[in-house]
């Protein structure tokens, strides 16, 4: 079937088998391959993209369902100007690790501070626990995304890291 | 001068690009020495224990997009797979690549099925037709050593290996004791269950020789096992690590699938490549821990602990692979901290219709740990002292020549009580036990619990082949940059930024300006990989040293440059130059020194023993009596692993390692029904630590240097799950001291909790004692 869908602000029009599944349209056909798959139930969150602005899990959305919406990955949120806050503050605080888990963390957490840009701690917990991680225990991660948040859209201000043009809020 | 950087925060220069495009995981390459490879995908045993009739694979042949299809038996000329260390492993229990006459676990592999497209492969192993003759499954270590079911008739028996003599265990080890604690204890299976799954992508080249990219921990010591799994010379073997998504433990050697991959590319000449899906992931990568421990424990009721025993029954799975021989170091560490008069440990390793035991993060040593501290506890409930008191009257006295132990482990280092009592100090001891009584006294439902564990550890062992060495290549470069080759293998742990900073601050180059290779066995053919807490104190070591050498190799060539004699020059890292001393006019940068022959230094750092970190975690959980519901609120730890060269990478070890403990003391178990059906396949059912469940953890610093490396530094990779495990335990128990209840088995899980507290006969009551 055919699909047309907006990839990371790019209008894209592919030929694709009927039951493939996003994350394998943006790996595969996209090459866009930050995102990655860590289970096989909708369970982990290594998938994470957004979709219109909004964090899925694309191991559970169809190609065929992100038809004429924008589909957004950890490729598109760093800029010119350098990494976007949220980028940043995992790098400042050392949210990451191996990093396979990373580009699907770093989307669910740039979605949840789209919905709430003020978290307290336990709504950060509460919001990426659809997201697994088997390095950080999360606690450096949970600090990572309250950086974000409280140095808002401009990002940490020590690393100067950030931009509008990509913001990628709903 | 310039300031040295060792020992401050430097940010990971391997963030940027696992933030933005992600990193390179082996599922990712994208490689012209690749192109148009075919997939594979594993037909799996759904049976624990089965004799293969037939397998059939004709209707997977004629399904789209299928290239071949292949079984046990077309692979039969391919070397058995003996298990390691001939010593103390049974060789008799043997297995294949592919099972050809028997299967022994749920996942173990049975026939592949080889597809152009990867959806291809997901549709044709449904149609391999395998019949199977069911024989009786072996779950449960008791069964296995009873030997009535034998999973290798060849063999005679279940039991894979034997430590140490039961027969010469002593009956009058626990005389004179006033008080004497005995319990078997079970430390359960858990899945390493790292976020990538293995993989491997595999081709022939026309010299003959295979590259295989493997998500692995020491590309040298994965190519030698995929060679030993061919029947090939190593030299014939290029490993290449792409990023790894995580190991713990789990991705040492090569495993059977890596080496069908690779049988697959060199019979279809094309290169070959496979992913496993979670469920293949945990039912088929190896499993950690699984040790039943009965373990006594007595003493005099002012706290003296004169007596302990451990006796382990240690399961290996249906093969033995490293998990097997896990209790020798289980063994090595049975005293931990503690001055223990009299101590005794035993082991057996039992094969059983599961999946394979290998090695996760701490591999033995959260074992010793964990059977000790509850040990501790349960002495401590006994003669009714609290726990704290009856670890400092324990605890070996601060020492700093190296201490023997009677199991044969030499610590270097060690402070023990210090370690305990800035735990105490950090946790507010005393008031968390004044809360608990408060709570106590007023019968709360949400009863606090406290708990505590004292460790040392054993990080950087050397192994069969000699003392821990690690081997490190440095380069300066004409345009000011420098390359390390290094031995290790990161996964996570930061070595790209770690080990720049050590080269740095000898070169006087920016750590942006230094990068770091590994995992390329063509390009660094020696090195032990990263496991087992050593990266640092020999890797390291190995850069730092390299790095030291690389200077006066420069040094002489500056002297000829400056027609001084190299006593004379004065190396100024600020400026990465020589100068004449007292001369700072006269002077080369070390770069150009660089111009003609390359500058570069290969050399070995030789450690002259493994280093035993120490520490104390304190765990502070919520119980709910009325549910069983535990909740970890704080955990408060003191890890010294000697000196830090990063305190952001060191502190994030140790957050990992402490979730890992906490997932285990309250969460994860790999099981298994009776007839060896595994029941936790997948993360719906596997309960993997999610965010919501553990608070951010309190660390509280303490550096005891070792003599050992010049860095001064011991591993941290695997505090936390040594540490944090019994902690948070001892914790749940803890929370139901005063109603009697003793012990918990892990996962503490609100079934059990809430089974204990009906044991106990006071289940919702939290106002009466026992």
């Amino acid at each position: 079937m055919r699909v047309e869908l907006t990839v990371n602000g790019r209008a894209r029009a592919d030929e694709v088998e009927d039951r493939l599944l996003l994350i394998h349209y943006l790996r595969e056909v996209c090459g866009l391959r930050a995102a990655n798959v860590g289970c096989d139930t909708t369970s982990c969150g290594a998938c994470t993209v957004l979709l219109d602005g909004q964090s899925v899990k694309s191991c559970t959305v169809l190609t065929a369902q992100a038809a004429g919406r924008e589909v957004t990955t950890a490729e598109a949120l760093a800029s010119d100007a350098g990494l976007h806050p949220v980028q940043a503050a995992f790098q400042q605080e050392h949210g990451l690790q191996c990093g396979f888990c990373t580009p699907g963390m770093v989307m669910a957490a740039v979605g949840l501070l789209a919905e709430n840009p003020h978290p307290t701690e336990a709504e950060v917990r509460e919001g990426l626990e659809g997201n697994l991680c088997r390095c950080t225990g999360y606690h450096n991660i949970v600090r990572a995304v309250l950086t974000a948040a409280a140095a808002g859209p401009g990002g940490p201000a020590s690393r100067g890291a950030g931009h509008d043009e990509h913001e990628v809020s709903a | 001068m310039q300031v040295s950087i060792l020992g401050t925060r430097v940010l990971r220069t391997e963030d940027p690009r696992f933030l933005t495009s992600g990193g390179i995981y082996t599922e990712d390459l994208v490689d012209d020495r690749l192109a148009g490879a075919c997939h594979v995908f594993f037909v799996r045993s759904p049976v624990a224990h089965a004799r293969i009739r037939s397998v059939d694979v004709s209707a997977a042949l004629a399904a789209p997009g299928v290239v071949a299809a292949y079984t046990g038996q077309d692979l039969a000329d391919l070397p058995v797979i003996k298990p390691p260390m001939a010593g103390l492993l049974n060789q008799q229990m043997e297995q294949r690549l592919l099972a050809t006459d028997v299967v022994r676990y749920v996942g173990e592999a049975v026939a592949i099925v080889v597809t152009e497209h990867p959806y291809q492969g997901e549709d044709a192993v449904e149609l391999v037709e395998v019949d199977y003759d069911l024989l009786p499954a072996v779950v449960g270590l008791e069964a296995a050593a009873a030997d009535e079911v034998l999973l290798f008739e060849e063999a005679g028996t279940n039991v894979a290996a034997v430590f140490g003599d039961r027969a010469a265990l002593k009956a009058d080890l626990f005389e004179g004791c006033d008080a004497v604690v005995s319990r078997t204890v079970v430390n359960q299976r858990v899945a390493p269950a790292p976020m990538e799954s293995r993989a491997a992508a595999a081709v022939w080249g026309e010299d003959g020789r295979l590259t295989a990219w493997i998500p692995n921990q020491g590309a040298q010591g994965t190519r030698g096992a995929l060679a030993r799994l061919l029947g090939v010379d190593k030299a014939q073997v290029r490993i290449i690590t792409p990023d790894v998504g995580g190991a713990f433990g789990a991705k040492f050697g090569a495993d059977p699938e890596h080496g069908v991959v690779a049988w697959v590319a060199r019979q279809l000449g094309r290169p070959a490549r496979w992913a496993e899906t979670r469920y293949e992931n945990l039912i088929a990568m190896t499993h950690g821990r699984a040790q039943q421990q009965a373990i006594t424990i007595g003493g005099s009721r002012d706290g003296t602990v004169l007596a302990y025993r451990l006796e382990i029954l240690q399961d290996a799975g249906a093969y033995p692979r490293l998990g097997g021989i896990l209790p020798s170091l289980t063994i090595l560490m049975t005293t931990g901290p503690y001055s223990f008069p009299r101590a005794e440990a035993v082991a057996r390793t039992v094969v059983t219709t599961t999946t394979p035991l290998g090695a996760y993060r701490g591999a033995g040593r959260p074992e010793a740990t964990a059977a000790l501290e509850r040990a501790m506890d349960m002495f401590a409930a006994e003669i009714g002292m609290d726990p704290a008191e009856v670890r400092r009257k324990n605890l070996l006295p601060p020492f700093s020549e190296p201490h023997q132990t009677p199991f044969g482990a030499l610590y270097d280092s060690g402070d023990y009580v210090t370690a305990l009592d800035k735990a105490l100090e950090a946790a507010g001891y005393d008031e968390l036990r004044r809360e608990q009584a408060r709570r106590r006294d007023t019968g709360d439902a949400i009863q606090l619990g406290i708990g505590l564990a004292s460790y040392v550890e054993i990080t950087g062992g050397g192994d069969e082949s000699g003392p821990p060495q690690e081997n490190a290549t440095v380069e300066v470069h004409p345009d000011g940059t420098a390359t390390i080759l290094t031995g290790t293998s990161p996964h996570g742990q930061g070595h790209a930024t770690a080990w720049a900073m050590l080269a740095s601050d000898e070169l006087g180059i920016p750590v942006e300006r230094i990068t770091l290779k590994w995992g390329d066995t063509d390009l660094i053919p020696e090195g032990g990989g990263t496991g087992g807490s050593r990266s640092l104190q020999q890797g390291g070591a190995a850069v730092q040293q390299a790095s030291k050498e690389l200077i006066e190799v420069a040094r002489r060539r500056a002297a000829e440059e400056l027609e001084a004699s190299p006593a004379d020059l004065v190396f100024d890292a600020a400026r990465s130059a020589f100068a004449v001393a007292g001369d700072p006019d006269a002077s080369v940068p070390l770069a150009q020194l660089a111009l003609g022959e390359p500058l570069l230094v290969r050399t070995i750092f030789s450690a002259p023993g493994a280093t035993y970190p120490f520490g104390t975690h304190v765990a502070v959980v919520d119980v709910d009596t009325e549910t069983g519901k535990a909740v970890l609120r704080r955990v408060v730890t003191v890890d010294d692993a000697g000196v830090v060269l990063n305190p952001l990478l060191a502190e994030g070890q140790r957050h990992g390692g402490i979730a890992q403990g906490a997932a285990q003391a309250l969460l994860e178990e790999f099981v298994y029904d009776a007839d060896g059906n595994p029941l936790t396949t997948s993360f719906a059912d596997y309960p993997f630590l999610s965010a919501t469940e553990v608070p951010s953890f309190e660390l509280a610093d303490m550096a005891t240097a070792t003599s050992y490396n010049p860095l001064g530094a011991k591993g941290i990779g695997e505090a936390g799950t040594i540490g944090a495990t019994p902690a948070v335990q001892n914790a749940v128990v803890d929370a139901l001291a005063h109603l009697g209840v003793r012990h918990i088995d892990m996962p503490t899980s609100p079934q059990r909790v809430w089974q204990a507290l009906q044991a106990a006969g006071l289940a919702g009551t939290g106002s009466e004692g026992a």
